[in-house]
């Protein structure tokens, strides 16, 4: 299990594989997803809004595997569901976070009552590790299916994004303005939900639906600390997020030990961390080492 | 035989009793409630809970570190806890300029963490319903040895809490006038974050690094819905988290399913009820107030 009887695993072959095949064409796409989604969580601070469905993605996917449905059904559901239900609910984007930590406290438990539940099952009993997999990802175990399915539904997501980008700044930047200026602002925030609510589910399959977070956050971050410009800001966001998936899975290739979501998320921290010490240090514009103008680092918001 | 649950509580108490196995898990439960009655109330007051989900996150991987490396879980818990603690403590604040970097910043480290965690566990291999006791908690195999441990642990906290509340209790409602007075503000924020570690690192043995918020976040939150006087709420709260843990550990000992369903359950249906009879009491009490007009 180390590089020694890695052998007819160098890079060369890596495609040749269909897992590695299907986790490159599953992983690219959510990664780009998640990049310019995570982008406007960042700026609108729903960061933990992400946090809350990654707790009801888990929730979600095992109890349509203990009611025996397929959990991808169970997972988009869940998520759109709820994240659908945030955005009538809480007008406001920060609702007490108390109440939030409550009751997604007891979505998880209820996740864990799905969870053994499922596990005592006839069905569970052959896959005595769902709860793991569902909590932490299991990218490698994607069928050629499964990876069109995920891409599919992550190129038409990033459609939309696109689509409304331009809008949904101006709404996140200054709601104010941009609801006198007639961009109708609520139907943005609850559309924006919605969006967040099946990239949670697609990262859940990717990552995990307890990493999805720092798929969501670290290459956000990162990229608002190298510029303020937002539209570069969310290509870089994008950008980053893939340069972390990749690197990820080919590093979890090559050391079969290490498992691909631990990878990608470690490879996306790695870069949140090292934009911290390149924009402290230098003056400049560029996204690289020859930092960035703002010298205090980070993008001022609102 | 399967224990049954029956109407008659004390002879269901009495009958789950009889295994020292559970007689460990209602002291542990007990000196957990209490230690995270205490600071979680402080927790709340001063808006701190996600600080204290991160802290008990950070202890996932200290765990299943330890277990890999052949320590025992419990010190694991414990280091990782107090590191992050001091490294938040110690980073300085970024309030006011930009929630939602700091927002940014803390969820890349809890998903780091998280992974991290994943990763010892699936290095030692053959480890997954550790990783679920880890995360949801279990009651199961706690040891008198952990009991004691758990007891000092939560004896110093406590003292050290006592020390530090009037202060304490001054930095939180008001910083300024508190720092205006000569009042070490930062100092004891710093060491209100160390204690909040060592409570989420007691909380997770029980409830998993994952549902801390049952005890630590829930009872405070619900006390404080009661009673605005600190004192009566403290009380309030060390009591609904004991109820909560030992009915709990009672309901799950006689269940097939994990304890982690059990206290969340618990503790967000009082918390409910608490936020339903508020809210009829409030308007019963509007409703006699333009009555009487």
């Amino acid at each position: 299990m180390s590089w020694s009887d890695a052998s007819g695993m160098g890079l060369h072959d890596l495609l040749s594989h269909p897992y590695m095949a299907n986790a490159l064409l599953a992983g690219i796409p959510t990664a780009a997803l998640a990049g310019v989604v995570g982008y406007f969580m960042v700026l609108r601070s729903q960061v933990f809004t992400g946090d809350a469905l990654g707790h009801v993605a888990f929730t979600g996917a095992l109890a349509a595997l203990a009611f025996g449905i397929d959990a991808r059904l169970g997972l988009f559901m869940s998520t759109v569901a709820v994240a659908g239900a945030l955005g009538l609910l809480g007008n406001r984007g920060r609702a007490d976070d108390v109440v939030i930590g409550t009751v997604f406290a007891w979505i998880l438990g209820l996740g864990v009552l799905a969870l053994s539940i499922y596990a005592a099952s006839p069905r569970g009993t052959a896959n005595g590790a769902a709860g793991v997999t569902v909590l932490f990802g299991s990218i490698f175990g994607l069928s050629f299916s499964d990876a069109v399915v995920a891409s599919v539904v992550a190129a038409a997501l990033l459609t939309v994004m696109l689509g409304v980008a331009r809008p949904l700044l101006f709404a996140s930047l200054d709601e104010a303005v941009a609801a006198a200026r007639g961009v109708p602002v609520r139907a943005l925030g609850i559309g924006f939900l919605l969006v967040v609510g099946g990239v949670a589910a697609e990262s859940t399959q990717v990552v995990g639906a307890m990493l999805l977070l720092g798929l969501l956050a670290a290459p956000a971050g990162a990229a608002q600390r190298l510029t303020d410009r937002p539209y570069p800001a969310m290509a870089l966001a994008a950008g980053l997020a893939v340069v972390a998936m990749t690197v990820g899975l080919v590093g979890s290739y090559l050391v079969p030990k290490v498992p691909p979501s631990f990878a990608v998320i470690s490879v996306a921290c790695l870069i949140y961390v090292i934009t911290f010490f390149v924009v402290r240090r230098s003056g400049g514009q560029r996204p690289q080492p020859p930092g960035c103008r703002n010298a205090q680092g980070g993008t001022r918001v609102a | 035989m399967v224990p049954q649950l029956t109407w008659n509580l004390i002879e269901d108490v009495r009958q789950a009793l009889v295994f020292p196995f559970m007689v460990n898990a209602f002291r542990a439960g007990a000196i957990v409630a209490v230690l995270s009655g205490l600071v979680g109330w402080f927790m709340v007051l001063r808006r701190q809970s996600f600080a204290g989900h991160t802290l008990a996150v950070v202890g996932f991987p200290g765990a299943a570190g330890a277990t890999l490396i052949g320590v025992s879980a419990t010190y694991g818990l414990f280091a990782f806890a107090l590191v992050a603690a001091l490294l938040i403590g110690l980073v300085p604040s970024t309030r006011g300029r930009g929630y939602s970097e700091e927002s940014a910043v803390t969820g890349s480290i809890q998903a780091f963490a998280l992974a991290t965690g994943f990763l010892f566990v699936s290095l030692y291999g053959g480890f997954l319903s550790g990783a679920n006791a880890l995360l949801f908690g279990s009651f199961l195999g706690i040891t008198a040895g952990q009991v004691r441990t758990l007891l000092a642990v939560a004896v110093v906290a406590v003292v050290a809490l006592a020390v530090i509340a009037r202060p304490l209790l001054f930095a939180s409602v008001d910083p300024d006038v508190a720092r205006a007075r000569g009042v070490p503000v930062r100092a004891l924020s710093v060491g209100f974050l160390l204690l909040l570690g060592s409570a989420a690192a007691e909380v997770s043995q029980i409830t998993g690094t994952l549902l801390v918020f049952a005890l630590l976040v829930v009872p405070a939150a619900t006390a404080q819905m009661w009673t605005t006087g600190p004192a009566r709420s403290v009380v309030i709260t060390v009591a609904l988290g004991v109820t909560v843990t030992w009915l709990s550990l009672l309901i799950a000992y006689y269940s097939p399913y994990p304890i982690g369903f059990f206290l969340t359950t618990v503790a967000f249906a009082i918390y409910l009820l608490s936020a339903f009879l508020r809210h009829t009491a409030r308007r019963a009490h509007s409703r006699s107030v333009v009555g009487a007009r």
